[in-house]
């Protein structure tokens, strides 16, 4: 509650400010606009943003979804595939040199306008980190605990899902935990590399037309989507961490 | 507390390499068949070495030579070990760590035995806890029930008390004397009151082979206080500073 309060403290000032520098530098509207015309554009527009909200968050909570399910499936097959180890693992790492938006247009031009691309785009942007860290940790399981199921006679996919998946539960929290933050950034770039909606679509949109107070509005209703899915997301990993600690 | 069937002597003799050079050559050591044997000896000589070649686990070195039980089967499998550290899984509870071996294996558990191994070391009440909660004694309580769960003819363990305070040292060592009679025990320890309390046997492992400790001639487990006890447990510890004196010079 007190963390909450001292959000709200800081946004107060944040906003006062602007609308000081707005009134200060006579700055016009369609260069900065200020927090009341932004706050009228939300109202005025509140139908579409909410409506192209709802598609860039479809695309997120999808993208990242299939990026934590295919990140961990990726980490258990090295752990368990010495064939994958040696083939897929350099390949991983080799396409994390490639900048994952250079690929946005291909995936549009792939997958079309709609938002499988974006969903894509996310899924590739989070994929990777979530992988990494989550076979990072179960690679680094206690030795102590696989001596013990050593002499205990342990089958190895048993040591897998019963020792080396739940000590690796905290190193899976903080990729999804960095998930949260990159998934939106994927969906919004393929919005903007080529789109029919979406917050992404919105804000190229209305900066095309000069209605920089609409493409602020849907700005801050995309931070707030992110912030939102972010702490939505740390609860989680926060629940992995105790359950296993 | 016994398991069914007689517990072996174990013979261990050969040479053991790490990274070139020879941490120990022609080392010859015997556990007697449901004895007690004690192995101390300065850091980084091989005592854990030792314990881990007889566990068949992994050195991260190479061992040319023989260990063998005398009834002639394999150790594999009839070994429980006990660590420095609980290797307690903290997202488990104690019943259920007591069980880990059994899950692990793919058996089913006996839930109804390791209740009562449980209440055997005095952790009734806190079978439910997770190990964040109990104290590094009742830690390594839990340790011990899963070690007699495992309910093998062998224990080998690698300085289980010694992260115990003293007092709480003095109860382990005597709840562990008691509760894994009749199996043929390697302790790894740098304590020699330790060594003198528990030992059948009490060996100085040391770059130039085994030295055997005299003991008095009663048997374990000593008497805490009794004159003899002291003086052997002084003996040794007079022995261990001169080695480290030699080693030193």
């Amino acid at each position: 509650m007190r963390r909450l309060l001292d959000v709200a403290v800081t946004a107060a000032v944040a906003v006062l400010v602007w609308q000081l520098v707005v009134c200060a530098t006579g700055v016009q509207h369609f260069i900065l606009p200020g927090p009341i015309r932004v706050a009228e554009a939300l109202y005025d527009h509140r139908a579409l943003i909410a409506e192209e909200a709802m598609v860039t968050a479809a695309e997120v909570t999808i993208g990242l979804l299939l990026g934590a399910v295919l990140g961990a499936a990726t980490a258990l097959h090295l752990m368990v595939s010495p064939l994958a180890r040696r083939f897929l693992l350099p390949f991983l790492v080799f396409s994390q040199a490639v900048p994952v938006f250079a690929l946005a247009p291909l995936l549009t031009l792939w997958f079309g306008y709609g938002i499988w691309s974006k969903i894509l785009m996310a899924v590739l942007i989070i994929y990777f980190p979530v992988a990494s860290t989550f076979y990072d940790g179960l690679r680094r399981t206690d030795p102590g605990f696989l001596d013990l199921a050593e002499t205990m006679g342990a089958q190895p996919e048993r040591v897998l899902f019963l020792l080396r998946v739940p000590a690796a539960l905290p190193s899976y929290a903080s990729g999804l935990r960095l998930a949260a933050v990159y998934a939106p950034i994927g969906a919004v770039i393929g919005e903007w590399v080529g789109a029919s909606q979406g917050l992404g679509y919105l804000m190229l949109l209305a900066s095309g037309r000069a209605k920089i107070d609409l493409m602020f509005a849907a700005l801050l209703v995309l931070a707030l989507f992110t912030v939102l899915l972010h702490a939505g997301i740390g609860r989680i990993a926060d629940r992995l961490q105790k359950a296993v600690q | 507390m016994s398991p069914g069937g007689r517990a072996p002597g174990i013979d261990l003799d050969g040479r053991f390499e790490i990274g070139g050079a020879a941490l120990f050559d022609g080392l010859r050591l015997r556990l007697e068949p449901g004895r007690w044997t004690c192995l101390l000896g300065p850091s980084g000589v091989g005592k854990s070495t030792v314990l881990r070649l007889i566990a068949g686990l992994v050195t991260g070195g190479r061992f040319d030579g023989r260990i063998r039980a005398d009834d002639g089967a394999a150790l594999k499998g009839r070994i429980a070990y006990m660590a420095q550290s609980d290797l307690l899984p903290p997202w488990l509870n104690v019943e259920r760590s007591v069980l880990l071996g059994a899950r692990l294996r793919g058996e089913r558990p006996n839930r109804e035995r390791a209740r009562r191994l449980i209440e055997r070391v005095g952790l009734a009440s806190h079978r439910h806890k997770r190990p964040s909660a109990l104290s590094g004694g009742m830690r390594q309580r839990a340790a011990l029930a899963r070690c007699l769960m495992e309910d093998r003819l062998v224990a080998l363990l690698d300085e289980p008390f010694s992260a115990l305070d003293a007092a709480t040292r003095a109860e382990m060592q005597e709840l562990a004397f008691e509760t894994l009679t009749e199996r043929t025990v390697l302790l790894v320890t740098h304590d020699p009151v330790e060594a003198v309390r528990l030992g059948h046997r009490v060996y100085l492992l040391l770059p130039e082979g085994l030295e055997e400790a005299r003991l008095p001639e009663n048997v374990p487990l000593r008497a805490v206080y009794a004159d003899a006890t002291l003086h052997a447990q002084a003996e040794l510890l007079r022995r261990l500073r001169a080695v480290r004196l030699q080693r030193r010079a």
